[in-house]
């Protein structure tokens, strides 16, 4: 059994925070760069140019993209022959709050959600472990903002909805979305599961890179032909109109109830932020 | 480039009633003065001491709001990452702000139908600046002082000085929508 000391992951965690804030993966710069290219509306491009511009200044002179730093989503990939010295929830909290306070990030949690009084330190964290083999820790972090997780929605279907229905739900949910989520969007999907792992399944949907398609035939083209139909929404950068209102939609899928069919749809605003490391 | 070639009108605040009529849905501005910054809780607390007939820490007759709350700012800098928030949760105060007098406001997002028709009522616009271009909009906010609230910390009433800060007019007073507007253009796919 590998004992993983407490204050590696807290530092592990503590970086993440700063990296992503100030950072986007090369996979989301490509994107909006493919995204300046193909935009039609002169208005849309303008709106383009202003975001690439912002995420430039931003990873130059180390300050967050955007204001809103997010909820600290930790998706824990823990071998099973380690464990952390402890505890891993307690070190990546530590880790988070480490981060938030050392590079001025925003603290936008509250304790309750109706007596809202802010925790003061972005803690706690939003922790997803999984248990793997081996004997190594892999942190994912997804810094949500509000206004994308909060055009997000779910619902129960009828399995006879099939796939036309989990296809109308998931455009109907980006048209409601409009400009609040802040588009281009990621379109994360779930489907399957039952109520409390659908919503899941839609947030790991964001964890895939964009342009990297399900490996199963089926989803993949389901996703194409999704991606293709939202940017025919015509709601393009920051909802202004335009042909570029997605940069991506990734399903997952998982084994279900005869009687149900889950949908989430999780959508992840331009700021796609997302930081990896192993411990 | 055509970008390049599309006007943009250089505004002062405060606003006057002709400059507000003269705004159409779909103009580019850079604003230069001084703006308010404020979100929910000092929203809330605003429309609360005029409920009571109390007057406000600042007149509102012919300012603009900033929807915004800021990540703390860096020892020396003026002010940390301050991109626009949603407008839509300020829509149950917006239309009492504008009956005193506020003249633009500054988000990102849909606002309510009430918003819309005060909008028109009491001659005002509301523009969207950039979601997510927190750090170069900081950039055109050369001073930041909290007027008011301070206990609400990245929630309280911000004074700002800004110079030619970025916006684009979604609702003018003519009943004007860039969001309905824009996309007709780009529209392929309706939905049933």
């Amino acid at each position: 059994m590998r004992v993983i000391p407490y204050a590696e992951v807290v530092a592990a965690t503590r970086q993440l925070c700063l990296e992503a804030a100030i950072r986007l993966p090369a996979d989301v710069w490509e994107a909006l760069r493919a995204a300046r290219q193909r935009e039609h509306s002169p208005l849309g491009r303008r709106v383009l140019d202003e975001i690439l511009e912002n995420d430039e200044l931003a990873a130059r002179e180390a300050v967050p993209m955007c204001q809103d730093t997010g909820t600290a989503v930790v998706f824990a990939e823990l071998g099973e022959d380690a464990r952390v010295e402890g505890g891993l929830s307690e070190a990546i909290n530590e880790g988070v709050r480490q981060g938030y306070r050392d590079a001025y990030l925003r603290k936008s949690i509250v304790g309750d959600p109706l007596r809202r009084r802010n925790t003061g330190d972005n803690t706690p964290a939003v922790v997803h472990v999984d248990l793997v083999p081996g004997d190594r820790l892999r942190l994912t972090l997804l810094p949500k903002g509000g206004g994308a997780e909060n055009m997000s929605r779910a619902t129960m279907l009828a399995p006879a909805e099939g796939e036309r229905g989990v296809r109308a739900f998931v455009l109907e949910t980006v048209e409601a979305a409009g400009p609040n989520a802040c588009p281009p969007v990621i379109v994360g999907v779930g489907v399957g599961g039952t109520f409390d792992t659908v919503g899941l399944l839609a947030k790991r949907a964001l964890l895939r890179r964009v342009g990297e398609r399900h490996p199963d035939p089926y989803y993949a083209a389901m996703e194409e032909e999704l991606l293709e139909a939202i940017n025919g929404l015509g709601l393009g950068p920051m909802g202004y109109g335009g042909t570029v209102t997605a940069f991506d939609v990734h399903i997952e899928a998982a084994p279900c109830h005869i009687a149900s069919l889950p949908v989430a749809v999780n959508l992840q605003c331009h700021a796609a932020r997302v930081a990896r490391a192993e411990v | 480039m055509a970008e390049a070639e599309m006007a943009v009108r250089r505004l002062t605040t405060p606003w006057s009633d002709e400059t507000v009529e003269s705004l159409r849905a779909g103009d580019q501005v850079l604003i230069s003065g001084v703006i308010y910054g404020a979100r929910d809780a000092a929203h809330k607390r605003m429309v609360e001491s005029l409920d009571r007939g109390e007057t406000l820490p600042v007149d509102l007759r012919g300012q603009v709001i900033y929807y915004v709350g800021p990540t703390p700012a860096r020892p020396g800098e003026v002010i940390g990452s301050a991109g626009p928030t949603t407008s839509g949760r300020m829509d149950a105060y917006s239309p009492t702000l504008l009956a005193h007098g506020l003249k633009g406001m500054i988000g990102k997002g849909y606002r309510a139908a009430a918003v819309l028709e005060a909008l028109r009522r009491h001659k005002a616009v509301y523009l969207a600046a950039t979601g997510g271009a927190g750090a170069l909009l900081a950039r055109r906010i050369r001073r930041a002082d909290v007027v008011a609230y301070a206990d609400l910390g990245p929630e309280a009433l911000f004074r700002f000085e800004v110079e030619e800060f970025p916006a684009i007019v979604v609702n003018d007073a003519h009943g004007g929508d860039l969001y309905a507007e824009g996309r007709k253009a780009y529209r392929r796919v309706v939905l049933a």
